[in-house]
């Protein structure tokens, strides 16, 4: 288990992070979304123990990470898979953290076989290693030692379609065996197949967070007409904005029943009603994410 | 590279709090592997090496006869190991900085000092192993020079064993000050061999400065670490050079990794 309590992290004037708290629990798998530069990953940084929060403060089944006697044990984490020394093969940055949890150098082997690198691939240097290879020494890494909890950064960056696919499976199947996963990522569609909570955050600030379906079927309704002006005028009337998407659809902040009832009554024709769902979830989050300044980007 | 069967990886939900911390020795062990297990790590000892049987044969071709003594190739074989072991203590420090490994050493250690603790451990282990190697690689020169004519003679004052095995902890130590205080490869590399000459020349050549030198200039007050049984004084003047060249970079050093932030 995850919590996370009013984390805030400034940088001189700017707020990276602003009153961040969520919690993630056993079985589930929590997508932390947000655009880049959003406070993600500081966010994640924080709860390791890597930065120090401003104020708040976060643990891990109920400890502080930094008061973790062996953390590798309890928590996986894979914050950057390039973070690892180019010079050294891969076999042996499995062998070290293995040494360093006081576990058996003879899992290394099977361990790199299960994230898909083969002895060939164990040999060499990361030097040599593809991003897409990499993610998966990461993930191998931060799975040695039989952790409960997952904290994943961007994992899917980097991975083929395929490997997406199986990282899903083995995040899905770690879950399932009452783990808990926190993975963040910049792309919705990346997350919604596997998430069964979200917490959406933008210019360091949470700016929603629920289960999945609760979230996709607040995001709005996706509504097409054959009389734009006449359905703006409609939407005015019931004091809602509307959203145009590229396609010629609108947006509308509520739910399809109170919009089909005002159409017929205002005689609007309607081509197309229905929930929005993730289309609407990401329309609503780029929307709240899109700040007058420019998105700087995370470090 | 396909995609394999899902992991069967059990998620155990042990006690946090309980857990062991991991011991000093075995963190140890892994800031020593660590030593080796790179590509440079292993030139820079296999240089070190082949430099250090390089001073036996030169020993052994070129000195006269009666210079042919465990002494002298005992002395100068620590040469090579003095000079370089101590690239090896900054890389110890810097390459996780610079190669970025120190996001996944804290988060398996996040107890940094403890970390640095280790790299100061494994410094000095490298440090005696290095002098025993050299010890080794003497006698057998040594062996050679008896069936060569050489001279041959075993002596070796028991201090000098103490006193050249502190001279290599000194530097290996000087070296992992250097990279934590500079966190950074080749400016830690470059200052760890500028900064003391540059202070040698400016205490030969600046009359002020020479008494201060005298005291300050561990290239000087290192020098009687070769000599058997060194004075109280010599002792003194090597403790205040050390102190500023090798524990103050050190202390400033583990300040500054335990505060930065890793990213």
């Amino acid at each position: 288990m995850i919590t996370v309590e009013n984390l805030t992290k400034t940088y001189g004037t700017q707020r990276a992070v602003d009153d961040v708290s969520f919690t993630c629990e056993p079985g589930t798998v929590t997508g932390f979304l947000g655009p880049n530069g959003a406070g993600k990953s500081t966010t994640m940084r924080m709860i390791c123990g890597l930065t120090p929060p401003t104020t708040g403060r976060s643990a891990i089944d109920g400890v502080p990470y930094q008061r973790l006697g062996n953390p590798g044990r309890h928590v996986g984490v894979l914050l950057d898979a390039s973070a690892q020394h180019a010079g050294r093969t891969g076999r042996e940055v499995l062998a070290l953290a293995a040494i360093t949890m006081g576990l058996d150098t003879d899992r290394v082997s099977e361990r790199l076989q299960r994230v898909g690198l083969n002895d060939a691939a164990a040999k060499r240097r990361v030097r040599a290693y593809s991003l897409g290879m990499r993610q998966r020494l990461g993930l191998a890494y931060a799975l040695i030692g039989d952790p409960a909890v997952l904290i994943l950064d961007e994992p899917a960056n980097g991975l083929d379609p395929e490997g997406i696919h199986w990282m899903r499976g083995l995040l899905r199947d770690f879950a399932d065996r009452g783990g808990t996963v926190l993975l963040s990522s910049h792309l919705l569609r990346e997350v919604e197949v596997i998430a069964d909570r979200l917490v959406v955050i933008g210019n360091g600030r949470i700016l929603t967070q629920g289960a999945k379906e609760q979230l996709l079927g607040a995001a709005g309704t996706s509504v097409r007409t054959m009389d734009p002006a006449a359905l703006d005028a409609l939407l005015q009337r019931m004091g809602l904005t509307g959203t145009r998407s590229a396609d010629g659809s609108v947006l509308v902040p509520s739910d399809p029943q109170t919009i089909g009832q005002a159409a017929a009554a205002a005689g609007v024709v309607l081509l197309e009603l229905r929930p929005a769902g993730a289309g609407g979830l990401e329309e609503m989050f780029l929307r709240l994410t899109a700040g007058p300044q420019p998105e700087e980007v995370s470090r | 590279m396909t995609a394999t069967t899902p992991l069967s990886t059990v998620a155990t939900v042990p006690s946090a709090a309980a857990a062991h911390r991991v011991p000093l020795s075995r963190l140890t062990l892994v800031e020593l592997r660590k030593l080796a297990d790179t590509r440079a790590g292993l030139w820079l000892l296999i240089v070190i090496g082949l430099a250090t049987a390089a001073t036996s044969v030169i020993m052994l071709g070129w000195a006269d006869d009666s210079e042919q003594t465990f002494s002298a190739l005992y002395t100068f074989g620590l040469v090579p190991s003095a000079v370089l072991l101590p690239v090896l203590g900054i890389l110890s420090v810097t390459s996780e900085w610079s190669q970025r490994t120190a996001l996944s050493t804290f988060t398996l250690v996040p107890a940094r000092v403890r970390v640095m603790l280790a790299k100061v451990a494994a410094g000095v282990l490298i440090a005696v192993a290095a002098t025993v190697a050299t010890a080794v690689l003497a006698a057998v020169a040594n062996l050679v020079a008896l069936g060569t004519g050489g001279d041959g003679s075993w002596t070796l004052d028991p201090t000098l064993i103490w006193q050249s095995l502190l001279l290599q902890i000194i530097f290996v130590l000087m070296g992992n000050a250097f990279g934590a205080l500079l966190l950074n490869t080749p400016l830690a590399i470059v200052a760890f061999f500028a900064l003391p000459t540059v202070w040698t020349v400016l205490g030969d050549s600046i009359r002020a400065l020479r008494d201060a030198a005298g005291w300050l200039d561990l290239n000087v007050t290192s020098q009687a670490l070769l000599e058997r049984d060194m004075t109280s004084g010599e002792w003194a003047r090597l403790a205040a050079s050390a102190a500023v060249w090798v524990v103050l970079p050190l202390l400033l050093g583990t300040v500054r990794v335990l505060r930065r932030e890793v990213s």
